[in-house]
Formats: C-alpha cells, sequence, structure tokens
C-alpha cells in the first residue's frame, strides 16, 4: 500500500536528513580547527 | 549594628509592594494593557457568531486563550522593566534568598493578572450573553487556580528570557508547551461549569496539583536560573 | 573513523534491515486494517525510543545541574535532539496510518495528542539552547520542567479531551497480541533503540567536539591582546 512505504520511506528521511545535518556539523567543526591551528 | 539578611516574609511584602506601586505610577501600561484586553475581548467576538447555548460550550476556551495573550503581555512587560533599571543584576548580588525574589515577583504578576481577569470576564459575559449553569463559585476557584499556573511558569520563564536573544518570543514559546496540560484543565472546568454538566472537581484538583508541582520546581530552581552564567 | 565504531555501525544497519523484513514481510497481515497496519512497526518503536531519549535528556540534564560537567550538557542536547528526530518520525507515521485507516489526517486521541505536545516541549528546549549560547544552565532547567510536565500531559489529555475517539492501535492490542506481531515490533524497537543510541553517540560527540573548539577560541581571545601589545 502506498501509504505503507511513505510511513517507511518518510521514517529513513527523517532519519538521513539528521546525519546529514550531523555531517555537515563535523566538517564545519573540522574548518575551524584547522583555522584555529594555522594561527 | 551588622545588617541582616531580610527575612523571606519582609521580601515578599516590600518586593510586592514595590512592583505594585510601580505598576500604578506608570498608569499607561495599565492603561494600555487593560485596552488590549478588551480588544481581544473584542477581536474573538468578532471571529465566532454563536449561539448562546454554543457559546456556553466554546467560552471557556475563549476567555482562557484571551486571557493568555493578555498575560503574556502583561508578564513581558514586568520583566522588561526589571531589565530596564538592571534590578536583576541587584538582585543577584543581594543576600535576600532567590526563591522569596520569585514568590514576590510572581505575586505582585498574579494580582495583576487577576485584576485583568475580572476586567475581561465581564466583557466576555456580555458579549456572548453568558450565563453560568454551574456553581459560580467554582468558576472563581478555576480563574484563580488557572491565572496563578499561567504567571507561576510565566514569571519563572520570564526570568529565563532575560538571558536570551528576542527575549519578548522566548518567554510565551516557552510558557505554552508546558501550560498545555493546565489549559486543557483550565478550559474543561470552566465548560463544565458554564453548561452545568458534570462535576468540575477532578480539573479542580488537578490545576491544584499542578500549580503546587510546578510553583515548588520554580521556587527550588530560580536560584540557578538567576546564578546561571 | 575507528573501526570499532564501523562494526558496530554495520551491525545495527543489520538489526535495522532485519526489523525491516519483519515488518514488512514476515510479520502477518492484519485482519480489519491490512497491510497498512504495519506502518505500526514503525511508529510504535520510534515512540517508546523518542521516550527513552527524553528520559536520557532529564537524567543528564539533573546530572549537569550537580555536577556541572559539560559532558552531561553534551549528552542531554544530544538526547534531545534524536528524541525530537523520532519523535518527528512518530507525528509522520501516525497520520500516514490514520489515514488510510480512519479517513482523517489527525485524529486527536490521547497518544497522538501528547506526542503533539512532547513534541512542542523539547523543540522549545531546542530553541531555547539556540536562544541562549547554549546555556547549559537554562537549557537543563527548562528540561526538569518539560519532564515533569509530560506526566501531567498525558494525564490532562487523558481525563479533560474526551471527545475525540480513542482508535484501537495494532490489530491484537486489546485481545492480545500475536506472537509474530509482537516479534517484529520487538525486533524493530531493538534496532531503532541502537540505532538511536548511535546517533547520540555521534552528536554527543560533535558537541564535545564543538564546546573544546569554542573554549579554544575563548582561550585565543583571552591571549591575543597581549600578544598585540607586546610588539
Amino acid at each position: 500500500m502506498n501509504y505503507l512505504y511513505a510511513a517507511y520511506g518518510a521514517t529513513w528521511v527523517i532519519h538521513i536528513v539528521y546525519l546529514v545535518i550531523l555531517t555537515r556539523g563535523y566538517a564545519k567543526l573540522r574548518e575551524e580547527i584547522k583555522d584555529l591551528e594555522k594561527h | 549594628m551588622t545588617p541582616t539578611a531580610p527575612s523571606t516574609l519582609g521580601i515578599l511584602r516590600v518586593t510586592i509592594a514595590k512592583d505594585l506601586r510601580l505598576e500604578w505610577r506608570s498608569k499607561d501600561a495599565i492603561n494600555s494593557m487593560l485596552f488590549f484586553a478588551l480588544l481581544v475581548v473584542v477581536i474573538f467576538s468578532f471571529s465566532f457568531d454563536l449561539t448562546a447555548e454554543e457559546s456556553r460550550r466554546i467560552a471557556g476556551g475563549l476567555i482562557w486563550v484571551a486571557l493568555l495573550f493578555a498575560a503574556v503581555m502583561a508578564l513581558n512587560q514586568t520583566w522588561a522593566r526589571e531589565l530596564r533599571n538592571q534590578v536583576l543584576d541587584a538582585y543577584r548580588v543581594s543576600p535576600a534568598p532567590p526563591d522569596a525574589l520569585f514568590l514576590a515577583k510572581t505575586m505582585g504578576n498574579f494580582i495583576f493578572v487577576v485584576i485583568l481577569e475580572a476586567l475581561m470576564t465581564p466583557l466576555f459575559v456580555v458579549f456572548y450573553s453568558l450565563r453560568s449553569l454551574g456553581p459560580v463559585s467554582q468558576l472563581v476557584a478555576v480563574s484563580l487556580l488557572g491565572a496563578w499556573a499561567l504567571v507561576a511558569n510565566g514569571t519563572f520563564f520570564g526570568a529565563i528570557s532575560m538571558r536570551t536573544r528576542s527575549r519578548e518570543v522566548m518567554m510565551p514559546l516557552l510558557l505554552l508547551p508546558i501550560s498545555i496540560p493546565a489549559l486543557v484543565a483550565m478550559v474543561s472546568a470552566t465548560t463544565t461549569i458554564l453548561t452545568g454538566e458534570g462535576s468540575a472537581h477532578l480539573p479542580l484538583v488537578f490545576l491544584a496539583v499542578y500549580d503546587i508541582v510546578f510553583t515548588s520546581v520554580g521556587f527550588f530552581l530560580f536560584e540557578t536560573v538567576l546564578h546561571a552564567e | 573513523m575507528k573501526s570499532s565504531f564501523v562494526i558496530f555501525a554495520l551491525l545495527i544497519f543489520a538489526l535495522l534491515s532485519f526489523g525491516l523484513y519483519e515488518g514488512l514481510v514476515a510479520a502477518p497481515t492484519e485482519q480489519t486494517m491490512g497491510d497498512v497496519q504495519r506502518i505500526f512497526y514503525y511508529h510504535m518503536p520510534s515512540a517508546i525510543t523518542a521516550f527513552l531519549c527524553f528520559f536520557v535528556n532529564f537524567g543528564a540534564s539533573i546530572a549537569y545541574l550537580m555536577k556541572r560537567r559539560p559532558a552531561a550538557d553534551a549528552l542531554a542536547v544530544s538526547a534531545a535532539e534524536v528524541g525530537v528526530v523520532f519523535t518527528t518520525v512518530v507525528l509522520v507515521t501516525g497520520p500516514l496510518w490514520a489515514r488510510p485507516v480512519w479517513g482523517i489526517w489527525w485524529t486527536w486521541d490521547a497518544r497522538l495528542t501528547s506526542t503533539l505536545v512532547l513534541w512542542l516541549i523539547y523543540v522549545s528546549y531546542l530553541i531555547l539552547r539556540r536562544f541562549s549560547g547554549n546555556n547549559p544552565v537554562l537549557s537543563a532547567v527548562l528540561a526538569i520542567f518539560g519532564a515533569a510536565d509530560v506526566i501531567f500531559v498525558y494525564m490532562a489529555i487523558r481525563w479533560f479531551r474526551t471527545q475525540h475517539p480513542q482508535p484501537v492501535i495494532g490489530g491484537g492490542e486489546g485481545s492480545g497480541i500475536d506472537p509474530h506481531m509482537f516479534q517484529a515490533l520487538l525486533a524493530n524497537f531493538v534496532a531503532f533503540a541502537a540505532f538511536a543510541a548511535m546517533v547520540i553517540f555521534i552528536r554527543y560527540r560533535l558537541e564535545r567536539l564543538r564546546q573544546q573548539v569554542e573554549e579554544a577560541h575563548a582561550m585565543r581571545a583571552i591571549s591575543e591582546p597581549a600578544e598585540r601589545v607586546s610588539r
């Protein structure tokens, strides 16, 4: 049923979006650390 | 003679008197608040075109939402004024016990909000042709318990909001979700009393317990908030 | 990335896949609702996991107020964020289940309503963190208010909002759940709980890193003026 797949799909979309946000957070922090270390 | 730390009761008396005196002096603020309260009642009346029967069912919710708006404005006012005069810093360094300050501020705000209630209720009665089918004494109980719930939490979250950006938005933003159980109970009790269907005993007790629990939590944690870096 | 972490991640992936299989295939089709009922195997475990996350947030907040350790604060925010993510899942899967079964997107039944309020409370917690510069004390205090409130939320909605139907959730809930269904439920619960733990860990490390960077900036700010003067 469409609703079933939509529900399971939405669940994973939500989780993946959050994980992507976290990865971006790590990337940003690594930039900052590189910046700090340079000086 | 060494100065002794002020007693809790003393603090309460002085702070409440100060707040009330300030409110009285800044008549502008009170007047604009009252006018705002009237406006809210009128706007709500325009938004809903109700029969007498319908009014009794819905008025409970409407009154409390209207009061919520008015109370939020009132609460924002009182803390904003404290901030303007750097009173908060004075509180921190004073030897006065912080929990007493919390109680005092809450009581001051409570009196103010109850006055607002007393003024808004007749307006609602008139505009919605309300007639309570249940005991009015219970309505008074709901008014007081409900107002205290909003004010106790509102005062506390007001203090928290002092440390944040966009503090006028922050206080209601924190207050509303936490107040939902109390709101549900207030509205339920008011509607039950107005329609005269069943007893409002349970929501009243619920509100009382809510008030006690959250006032205690606030009382206990106010000092922590005051001294938060 | 550490190899032990990769192994755990793979294990969790396996658990989740197993859960997916259980939910979509292995569990028997429910009689009245049909296949749509399988949403339950994602909806319910997510709800319980969210609760566990908020419980961790509560514990970490109290721990912070008592010991003032930054690690406790890091755990608190991590648990809250992951909790909000899982609560969002509950709020999305709920209507997707309600619509085909009861014809309406939203039902103000006790469970869904309480979940909405829970979401509101913890989103406001995250907003407070954002607007207070991640002030750990204020956040911890709010967390305590929030946790205390949860009990009242459930009671208030159950007792005072009786206009709304309480739809029966999960085919055999009243009559004792089918063991195969229970197995699918359990499999997904274990999988999602483990997944939540992993994500909380990832977020926790991120927060600890952020805390250290912030501290480094602060130290930098203190020492810099001195450097300029000495030139």
